[in-house]
């Protein structure tokens, strides 16, 4: 700990921290642009000047001093910084009066406006006339994807874009090029950036050079309404705020969760929301004569009860989707119950993960944030940067520190980060585990190595195999202890992990949900659209928010909400518990699911016993308590995990492949987006579009 | 004036053989294994009491500068880093010395690396030096051939190195920038701390060094500090490259004792001011970093640290640029103005913004397209430069504005008089702005 003193007030922080850190400890506001807690130290703006007691009779740029560069009084007292003598304040008004001579005055007509850096600080720093008699300058825009919007007049140069793109997002492709006031940031070749983290640069930058392209003139931040919610868009459970106006999702940004996704998301979680205004089922439909019919609600119901009048319980099954709530799925189970049949399934892509096996076998035991700590990674069967791009930053951030070894076995794709690849499939897996493979030895000296099991090596045949073969690896290189459990599972679907933990998997006896498509005479889909219909002989029923492919097959559908329309509850990959929020009302006669499944109950004949969400959420509490305690983990049991690994099984020999074929089309409401549309045309054409 | 034997630089003008031999026949690489032997903390001692101080401008004594590095290595090679990214306008010392007497420098490489435990040494030549380069790089090779350099060599300590070529950025001239652009990277300078002693190339111990600095001192060390103490005022002591360029009937490059008078200088070595002392106008003392000073304050100067310092100036590399009265000093200094900021980095703020408002403005007052009052507007952008950046271009930038205004407002406002009177004259009223 280091004792100084800021404008008079003594305090005392931690060693590493830098000035700027202790000033706002203290309590004091520096202003800064360049600065990011996230990024490394530029201290190129020169906005968070401060003056040093006994330094240079110059101000220091606080963001670059650490605490430790101080020097003590002659008499030993401790070192004193000041932010508020004429000195500072002369200093930053000067910086500010350099940063607006260039900067152009069309705040009018900025998208930035509002939540604008400069802006702010220009009403405590800036003088009310401008001295500059000169042309200003004009920098040309450049194009840098379908995303990311480029007005580089704006540009005051505090490169955090840069720094982001090399250091989080794990590219090179945007830099400063030239010198001087000729400075520009560009992608060199105007080419699309091709992270799938790059939508971070337009919250990074402090001016309005850089702006979300999709979302560019269509609101005024002031004028919306925020709601804090979560993301569905991938297992990570990424915390979100949803911006309204009207009942309209305007757009979405991320929150801070230090313990998931720092303050990043991905760019289908981030521009997604157009896909929420188009394919919207907004009224229910009855197939009549091979067409699907607008219907009113009794006539949609009535259709259900006379497909189900008459059917035997074990023709009956129901599937849910990958981005159904815990909610939705409870009532879905309860009415499946009611009905008498054990043919449920939260699995469309047929992975081999079972809730009777114990919910350490399905969770990503380590926590995102615990990835940190681990000092190997071995990654089996999946993509994270497809599949969950926010902790692959989190492994990316982990790799940076040095000292982490990252095998991988299945794909050899781009992770942004090195790694071994050591095989494609089981045979791998095996070789770790009698350790003819090298990298055993590594996971085995590591003290707190961790195995990421992707849906890519559990979603085949062999899946149960593979799964026990991986905890078998866990065991044997000490990945499971009593403090540290780095087995981890991650999923692809946010629903997932919630579905499991209800239990909504096939009962003794019952069908899966690829038996189910041709197995059963009624079919009830929540929303789950991700499964090959084709073959489908059942009478189905759709709950859902997207005429997408399940849709296409139904016959009935009866017209739901989506995640930003409902109150629900998701279970991300770690098993953390975490409540969404409603920002707005589903269109037209479109209903939240469990009010949907509540009343098809009724008609039914067999009533589910609630008659709000207060009331379900009341039931399912006291069936499943570890629900009730919102952004908690429920850690699962590291025995479960032993059972595990003995269960043994004979792996196939095919490599594992990542189930996330295309990055920003994997659900309905992607699809649905045209943003995304053209992210994935271009990500399929290897990023060549030409810049106009 | 100094004495030929007391010259450093005995083949400043490349007039002698400047081959390994020719510089052995002068006294070069005479005992050098002896004063190897001598030990790493003599040397260091020697070169502080010498008080030399660093010739590349800042003037910080380079024995302290070689203290700061650690005397143990912790596992991390240690680096000396020669800087002969000469681009300061005026200067042309360095130049002379790695294409005339290049084996001086050498030389000090093996002295100043075995003092501070470094076993490679790097010379960053200036881009635009492509002979140069070609001599020291002969140079070496011949060192290299004799024996000299290299592993296991005559003189009993591993030392290689190796010339870089700069691509033509005055930036990389700063310490920091220069390391960066050694690294292979975009020339902009690092945020101190930490300092190079501590976290300098390839996050190792370096240190970067002058070129005349590193090339004095093996001759320091033959004749002991106490000769070297002979010349100059405290704190000033030694001998100096100058050179001198512009209104002077003879320039040139040469080396003197410090704290010669530059009444001295001039007369002795340059053939007087053209047209007389009369006709001086103004010298920029130090290179085109540092303020100028009027010629009639200037003929007493002491052409030395603290004398210059007494006159609002610096010595800085010792590039005396005089101008004498047909000189257009507001131009003159507009064109400095327009160097730097061409040459800024872009990287911080008040230097990237404020160099070009500067030159902009400058170009105005060049006309007398101005108001007064733009005067102190510009010294006060100037000041809202100076000592706001991470590295001194910023500063020095900004300084010989500051000299223009201090010296010369007069000329200033005058021109900003006659532009006002002759406003009508040049038509403008009748010019329609479309």
């Amino acid at each position: 700990m280091a004792k100084l003193k800021v404008d008079g007030k003594e305090i005392e922080v931690p060693d590493h921290f830098t000035l700027l850190q202790a000033c706002e400890e203290a309590g004091a506001e520096v202003p800064r642009f360049c600065f990011h807690e996230r990024l490394s130290v530029a201290g190129n703006c020169r906005m968070c000047l401060v003056e040093v007691k006994g330094g240079p009779p110059k101000p220091a740029a606080s963001c670059a001093m650490g605490v430790r560069d101080l020097r003590p009084g002659p008499n030993g007292e401790p070192p004193e910084v000041f932010t508020t003598t004429p000195m500072v304040k002369k200093a930053r008004e000067g910086v500010m009066e350099f940063l607006l001579i260039n900067h152009p005055l069309d705040c009018p007509i900025c998208d930035q406006g509002g939540e604008c850096d400069l802006q702010d600080q220009a009403m405590a720093y800036g003088v009310d006339s401008s001295r500059y008699r000169e042309n200003k300058r004009a920098v040309e825009d450049k194009y840098i994807g379908p995303l990311v919007k480029t007005i580089m007049t704006r540009c005051i140069h505090c490169t955090r874009c840069v720094r982001f793109t090399t250091e989080v997002a794990g590219i090179s492709e945007l830099g400063l090029i030239g010198r001087g006031e000729d400075a520009e940031i560009t992608t060199y070749l105007e080419q699309a950036m091709t992270s799938e983290l790059q939508g971070n640069v337009v919250d990074l930058c402090p001016v309005g050079a850089l702006t979300s392209k999709p979302f560019a003139f269509t609101a005024r931040p002031w004028e919306l309404t925020k709601t804090e919610s979560i993301d569905v868009m991938d297992a990570v459970g990424s915390a979100i705020r949803v911006d309204t106006r009207g009942r309209e999702v305007m757009r979405i940004l991320p929150r801070v969760n230090e313990e998931i996704n720092e303050e990043w998301i991905s760019d289908k979680t981030r521009y997604i929301w157009d896909g929420l205004k188009t394919q919207r089922l907004d009224r229910p439909y009855v197939r009549k004569d091979g067409r699907l019919r607008p219907a009113t609600w009794a006539e949609a119901f009535g259709a259900i009860r006379a497909a189900v009048a008459g059917k035997a319980a074990d023709r009956i099954g129901a599937i849910a989707g990958d981005l159904a709530s815990v909610e939705e799925i409870y009532a879905l189970r309860e009415l499946m119950a009611a009905l008498g049949s054990k043919n449920v399934d939260c699995r469309q892509d047929g992975a081999a993960l079972d809730p009777a096996l114990g919910r350490a076998s399905y969770l990503f035991n380590t926590t995102i944030a615990g990835i940190e700590d681990a000092d190997a990674l071995l990654i089996v069967g999946a993509n994270p940067r497809i599949e969950a791009t926010v902790l692959n930053a989190r492994i990316r951030k982990r790799w940076r520190m040095d000292g982490f070894p990252i095998g991988v076995i299945g794909e050899k794709a781009e992770l942004r980060y090195g790694y071994d690849y050591l095989g494609a499939g089981p045979d791998t897996l095996s070789g770790l585990i009698d350790g003819s493979v090298g990298f055993a030895e590594v996971l085995r000296k590591a003290e707190r190595p961790m195995i990421l099991v992707g849906q890519g090596a559990l979603a085949r045949p062999d899946g149960l195999a593979v799964l026990s073969a991986a905890a078998a690896l866990a065991e044997s290189v000490g990945a499971v202890t009593a403090e540290w459990n780095g087995f981890s599972v991650l999923h692809t679907a946010a629903a997932r992990v919630g579905g499991l933990d209800l239990g909504f998997v096939p009962g003794e006896g019952g069908k899966t949900a690829a038996e189910m498509l041709t197995g059963t005479d009624v079919l009830f889909l929540l929303g789950a659209d991700e499964m090959d219909f084709s073959a489908k002989t059942a009478f189905t029923v759709y709950i859902g928010s997207h005429g997408d492919n399940a849709a296409h097959v139904a016959d009935v559908i009866l017209p739901g909400a989506t995640y930003t329309e409902k109150s629900g509850t998701w279970v991300n990959t770690e098993g953390r518990v975490q409540q969404g929020n409603r920002a707005g009302f589903a269109p037209g006669d479109a209903r939240e699911d469990w009010a949907i499944l509540r009343a098809l109950s009724d008609v039914l004949g067999h009533r589910l016993p609630f008659d709000s969400l207060a009331q379900l959420r009341a039931r399912l509490y006291a069936a499943h308590p570890h629900f009730a305690a919102v952004d908690e983990i429920a850690p699962g049991e590291p025995a479960d995990l032993a059972a595990l690994a003995k269960k043994g099984g004979k792996m196939a020999n095919s490599g594992f492949a990542s189930p996330v074929k295309d990055f920003y089309l994997t659900n309905p409401i992607a699809r649905a987006s045209a943003v995304m549309a053209e992210c994935s045309a271009l990500a399929r054409n290897n990023f060549k579009a030409a810049a106009e | 004036m100094l004495k030929d034997q007391d010259r450093i630089f005995t083949n400043i003008y490349g007039l002698k053989d400047k081959s390994l031999r020719g510089a052995m026949a002068r006294g070069h690489w005479d005992g050098t294994k002896q004063l190897l032997e001598k030990g790493r903390d003599w040397i260091v001692n020697e070169v502080k009491a010498s008080g030399l101080r660093g010739r590349g401008g800042a003037g910080f004594p380079t024995g302290l500068k070689w203290s700061f590095m650690p005397k143990e290595s912790d596992g991390r090679p240690h680096y000396l880093v020669v800087n002969a990214d000469e681009s300061e306008p005026g200067t042309c010392k360095d130049r002379d010395i790695m294409r005339h007497d290049p084996h001086t420098l050498i030389e000090g490489c093996v002295v100043a690396s075995f003092a501070m435990g470094a076993h490679t040494a790097f010379i960053y030549v200036r881009g635009e030096f492509i002979r140069e380069r070609e001599a020291l790089q002969a140079a070496i090779d011949e060192c290299y051939d004799a024996g000299l350099l290299g592993k296991n060599n005559k003189l009993g300590y591993d030392i290689d190195i190796v010339v870089h070529h700069g691509a033509g950025a005055y930036i990389c001239g700063e310490e920091t920038a220069l390391l960066e652009s050694l690294e292979g990277k975009k020339g902009q300078p690092r945020l101190k701390p930490p300092f190079p002693a501590n976290m300098g190339l390839y996050g190792c111990p370096t240190t970067v060094n002058n070129v005349e600095s590193i090339a004095v001192t093996p001759t320091i060390l033959r004749r002991g500090a106490a000769w070297y103490t002979g010349f100059g005022r405290q704190n000033n002591h030694g001998t100096k490259l100058y050179s001198i360029s512009g209104h002077v009937n003879r320039p040139c490059t040469v080396e003197e004792a410090m704290s010669i008078p530059f009444h001295e200088l001039i007369e002795k070595h340059c053939g007087g001011i053209r047209g007389g002392w009369d006709n001086l106008l103004a010298v920029i003392p130090g290179g085109s970093s540092v303020p100028c000073v009027p010629g009639a304050q200037m003929k007493d100067a002491i052409m030395d640290y603290d004398g210059l310092r007494e006159l609002g100036s610096g010595l800085g590399t010792a590039a005396v640029i005089v101008m004498d009265k047909s000189t257009d000093i507001v131009k003159a200094i507009w064109r400095l103005s327009a160097f730097y900021k061409h040459e800024s980095c872009g990287q911080c703020t008040p230097c990237r913004e404020g160099t070009g408002w500067m030159m902009r403005v400058m170009e105005r007052m060049v006309k007398g397209n101005a108001q007064k009052r733009e005067i102190d507007m510009l010294f006060q952008v100037s000041k809202q430069i100076e000592g706001h950046t991470i590295c001194a271009l910023g500063d020095a930038a900004a300084w010989p504005v500051q000299g223009l205004i201090k010296h010369f407002r007069p000329e200033m406002e005058k021109r900003i008089d006659q532009y006002t009177a002759n406003a009508m004259a040049h038509g403008a009223v009748l010019e329609a702005a479309e």
